[in-house]
């Protein structure tokens, strides 16, 4: 079977670096880490993993700075080579209960999958993304679906999933909208980072999909007073407004916006330009991750506001003298587990199945790819915004290539890569 | 030989292009034929002794008021207001009128042994004058004398001890005035009546009140009401101004108005051209004309704009009247109205007009979108009497470069009305309801208003109101040659050439359309018939 397949090869993530760096992302996508391959499907690590048929899968953030060669060093020990991309993940089950039915991927390799007895304590308590031992159990370390050696990913054909990573797919429920149950899921448990009260002014920095999905979610869960959204395409400013931001700024008015909803003084110098707000946002979503974003959020935050890091940071420079001298608060925001909302406590994932058919997110879903014309779908991933676009997703319905049969343990070692129209090498 | 009155051209093949204004620069434009192009009058002549016209005005006052002389004593409380750097606009050259008034008053309170005088800049909501700004204004003298020692103040509108409120009017609008006019003897209002909407009770009720009192006639109703806010006697701005100042005078508060008014000689000597009808340009106009037009189209426009906001007009002084508020104020008119009005013969389906590159509220700063809008919109379009020159649902065409550009210092809550404001509506009253309040009250706004130069949070909004009787009558408005991100925001129709603007007009007035042109400034004040 086809898969995007990353393996370590220092040099290939050196190439997509500087590539990236100068051309922009995804331009390294050819020279980098991952590649179009053929091999041999995964087998079952244990009695209570299944086969899925791969429909769709996203493209995330986090899949393209991989594929930049721009991820953080930190995750190394927590990944394990080569393992095929993609945890945003709707597919078909081929086996088990479910077998025949439509579902959903939850991609942490949390304490359940890995049938580790008793689960640490995050596990217990239904924070799965916290989980502490995603590097142990009987499968190969991987914080998630994609990116563990042991399981494949959606960018492929066919992968494996423990049943507790497997959630039914309601009939109602659009192809699109399912494939975005994960990454809602993720927006959701961003929103609730925050722990958000009555009346606070918010800020989402950046309107791809993470940035408009926590829109939808707090507008949804967690009732902000005014929700600003900073957007800076076309397509994310009308999204924005659409899923609920009360105000729309582009990156360069964000400033003025903040102060005015919030009332706060600002300094200015002699031309009159802001220099600094004297207050600002209570809480700031940077769903952007980079060290330009966490430096317009520490702008736009007020003194002992938070900030939570939704988009996927890497390492960056940024001066962090404001958030020590304003005593603001820098969150992370991964993954999901459970939620406190206003109608109680929920799965993140329950909450984010509701939330992709009420606020009908399947129009996110901007272009589908066939497997085949994987080079093609990064790149527009990697200027969605400037092309009019929020998700692409990878279509492995329409794949020219039929899914293989076989269900024996894959050899990494024997794959063949795909170059151009499924012409294998 | 008399000045010659305003004129309306009826353009024929024969006529030459005609002169529009576009910023910081011109157009020549061929009207269709069958096309009028309003003229204003010639200047008329100035007074040949303004400083004996100001002392025979204060020794001879109106409406029955005493002589400013016999108004003055030993140990009283004088205050002298004056109109601020919105007037007149082009800044005039020295002596400024303004200064001549200012000292001729000085030098009878001298005269009676008066010690505790006070000039106030009558700022209203205003951005504050920079002392560069104030000499000029009041000449060297005056300012070295007052401003060292404090003497010379700018009205804080926002100044919660500076301010007193006087009650309410039977309308039940809010009376609140500048306290140090309020606690003096008298307080003598110095005003340079530029256009008919400016002088009467509007000087001392609006240019030395808070927002509280101001909104009671700023405000769309107030702009949708009037035919025209240029017109006093069927304006609603001005009711609600007389009302207040019969109000104040009725509180006690002593009011020695005077008022002057202006010629139309509007620009220096090498812009003669202006002053000048197409048809009668000499060899030197045209010269003249295609250095400056030729000189500019290669100037980076902040050097453009510095050139232009360098212009010192040299108006002179037309008349010079001075006592009782409202008879000095009718008086006033009948002497704009000598310099200014043209009578026009019908309305118009199209009416054309360039904008220039300043209006009041841009003074040696920068004609952003929502200035150029009130500009033509505001001033030019309400400058008639009877009704508007062009018909309910015409189209009004403005010429100017309309660059998406803001001075941060003048105008900060202009930029975030432009980017929060109109983003989400034009409509005046909408506007109004949803946004007024929040930005005038905003902390920011008042910080910048009272300790920078900023213009008060809420007045763009007022500039946006000030179109509202336009945007209720006119059926589209076109801007040629604009930004056209800037003109869409504001709910606009950009077009790159006059002759587009004209065709696209065509869509909303039909085929063969009348069409008139407002060749100004100079200023004009059309009675339409």
């Amino acid at each position: 079977m086809k898969a995007v397949l990353v393996e370590r090869q220092l040099h290939r993530f050196a190439a997509a670096r500087a590539a990236s760096l100068i051309a922009g992302s995804t331009s390294g996508v050819r020279f980098g880490p991952a590649r179009l391959v053929e091999i041999e499907p995964f087998e079952a690590p244990g009695r209570n993993w299944r086969h899925i048929a791969v429909e769709l899968a996203g493209i995330c953030g986090s899949d393209l700075a991989t594929l930049d060669g721009a991820s953080s060093r930190f995750f190394e020990s927590i990944v394990s080579f080569p393992f095929v991309l993609g945890h945003e993940i709707l597919g078909k089950a081929l086996d088990g209960p479910l077998a025949g039915s439509r579902i959903v991927i939850e991609p942490v390799l949390g304490c359940l999958a890995r049938e580790i007895d008793p689960p640490c304590p995050a596990c217990s308590a239904g924070e799965k993304g916290a989980c502490e031992r995603i590097a142990f159990g009987h499968i190969q370390p991987g914080l998630q679906t994609g990116f563990c050696t042991d399981t494949g990913g959606g960018w492929s054909e066919e992968l494996v999933a423990h049943d507790s990573q497997i959630h039914r797919v309601p009939d109602a429920l659009s192809d699109e909208a399912a494939v975005l149950v994960e990454p809602t899921a993720c927006a959701i448990h961003a929103a609730g980072r925050a722990n958000l009260a009555p009346g606070e002014h918010v800020v989402v920095l950046g309107a791809g999909t993470l940035g408009l999905l926590t829109i939808a979610a707090l507008r949804a869960h967690f009732l902000p007073a005014t929700i600003i959204a900073v957007a800076k395409h076309p397509v994310q400013r009308d999204f924005s407004e659409s899923l609920g931001a009360d105000i729309v700024a582009k990156p360069d008015e964000a400033t003025r916006a903040v102060r005015r909803v919030t009332g706060a003084l600002a300094v200015t110098n002699d031309a009159g330009r802001i220099e600094r707000l004297a207050g600002g946002a209570d809480v700031v979503f940077d769903c952007v991750g980079s060290g330009a974003s966490i430096a317009q959020s520490l702008e736009l935050v007020r003194q002992k506001g938070r900030i939570v890091l939704v988009g996927m940071p890497g390492s960056l420079r940024v001066d962090l003298a404001p958030l020590w001298q304003r005593e603001v608060s820098l969150l992370g925001a991964y993954a999901y587990g459970t939620e406190r909302v206003t109608e109680g406590t929920r799965s993140t994932f329950d909450l984010a199945f509701d939330l992709v058919q009420v606020a009908n997110l399947e129009r996110l879903v901007s272009a589908h790819y066939p497997l085949e014309r994987y080079d093609e779908a990064v790149r527009h991933a990697g200027a969605a915004g400037r092309r009019g676009s929020v998700k692409i997703v990878f279509d492995i319905r329409r794949s020219v290539l039929r899914r293989s049969p076989s269900r024996t343990k894959a050899d990494h070692s024997t794959h063949h890569e795909v170059r151009e129209e499924g012409t294998i090498t | 030989m008399s000045p010659r009155p305003g004129f309306v051209l009826e353009v024929d093949r024969t006529t030459p292009s005609t002169l529009f204004w576009h910023g910081e620069g011109f157009r020549l434009e061929r009207l269709p034929n069958g096309s009028r192009v309003i003229y204003p009058p010639e200047p008329l002549r100035a007074l040949e002794d303004p400083d004996a016209a100001i002392a025979q005005a204060l020794e001879h006052p109106l409406g029955g008021a005493k002589p400013l002389r016999e108004l003055l004593f030993p140990g009283m409380r004088l205050t002298i207001a004056f109109d601020d750097i919105s007037l007149p606009v082009p800044q005039m050259r020295t002596p400024d009128v303004r200064q001549r008034v200012i000292e001729a008053v000085l030098d009878l309170a001298a005269s009676a042994g008066v010690d505790d005088v006070v000039l106030i800049a009558a700022l209203a909501l205003h951005r504050r004058m920079t002392d560069d700004e104030l000499r000029h204004a009041l000449g060297e003298r005056v300012f070295d004398a007052f401003a060292p020692g404090g003497l010379l103040l700018q009205h804080d509108a926002e100044d919660p001890d500076g301010i007193v409120r006087l009650g309410v009017t039977e309308e039940g609008e809010d009376v609140e005035l500048n306290r140090r006019a309020t606690e003096s003897d008298l307080l003598v209002y110095v005003n340079i009546n530029l256009v008919a909407m400016d002088g009467g009770h509007k000087s001392v009720a609006t240019g030395l009140a808070s927002y509280n009192s101001i909104r009671h006639h700023h405000n769309v109703r107030a702009m949708q009401n009037s035919r025209s806010f240029m017109d006093r006697h069927n304006s609603e701005l001005h009711h609600s101004n007389w009302r207040m100042g019969r109000f104040i005078k009725d509180a006690g508060i002593k009011i020695f108005q005077i008022e002057t008014t202006l010629n139309t000689d509007t620009f220096p000597a090498q812009f003669g051209f202006l002053a000048h009808r197409e048809w009668e340009w000499t060899l030197k106009d045209r010269a003249s004309f295609h250095a400056t037009s030729s000189a500019l189209a290669r100037t980076p426009d902040p050097l453009a704009r510095a050139i232009f906001q360098s212009i010192r007009s040299p108006y002179a002084l037309t008349s010079v009247q001075a006592g009782e508020v409202e008879a000095v104020h009718e008086s006033t008119l009948q002497n704009i109205f000598r310099q200014q009005l043209v009578e026009v013969e019908g309305q118009t389906d199209i009416l054309t007009m360039g904008i220039p590159y300043i209006g009041p509220y841009n003074v040696n700063s920068i004609m952003n979108p929502v200035l150029v809008a009130c500009l033509g919109l505001g001033y030019f379009f309400n400058c008639y009497r009877g009704k508007p020159v062009v018909r309910e649902g015409g189209v009004a065409i403005l010429s100017h470069p309309t660059p998406w550009a803001f001075h941060p210092v003048h105008h900060p809550s202009y930029i975030d009305f432009f980017e929060q404001v109109l983003v989400e509506t034009t409509d005046p009253l909408e506007i109004e309801a949803k946004f007024e309040e929040s930005f005038a009250r905003d902390p920011w706004y008042i910080h910048l208003y009272r300790t920078s130069y900023a213009y008060h949070g809420v007045h763009p909004f007022y500039m946006w109101y000030w179109c509202a009787h336009a945007l209720q009558h006119l059926g589209a408005v076109i801007i040629v040659g604009g930004d056209r991100a800037a003109v869409r925001r504001m709910g606009f129709k950009p077009a790159s050439s006059l002759a587009d603007a004209l065709e696209m007009a065509e869509d909303v007035v039909g085929r063969d359309p009348s069409i008139s042109h407002l060749h100004l400034p100079p200023l004009l004040f059309m009675d339409v018939k």
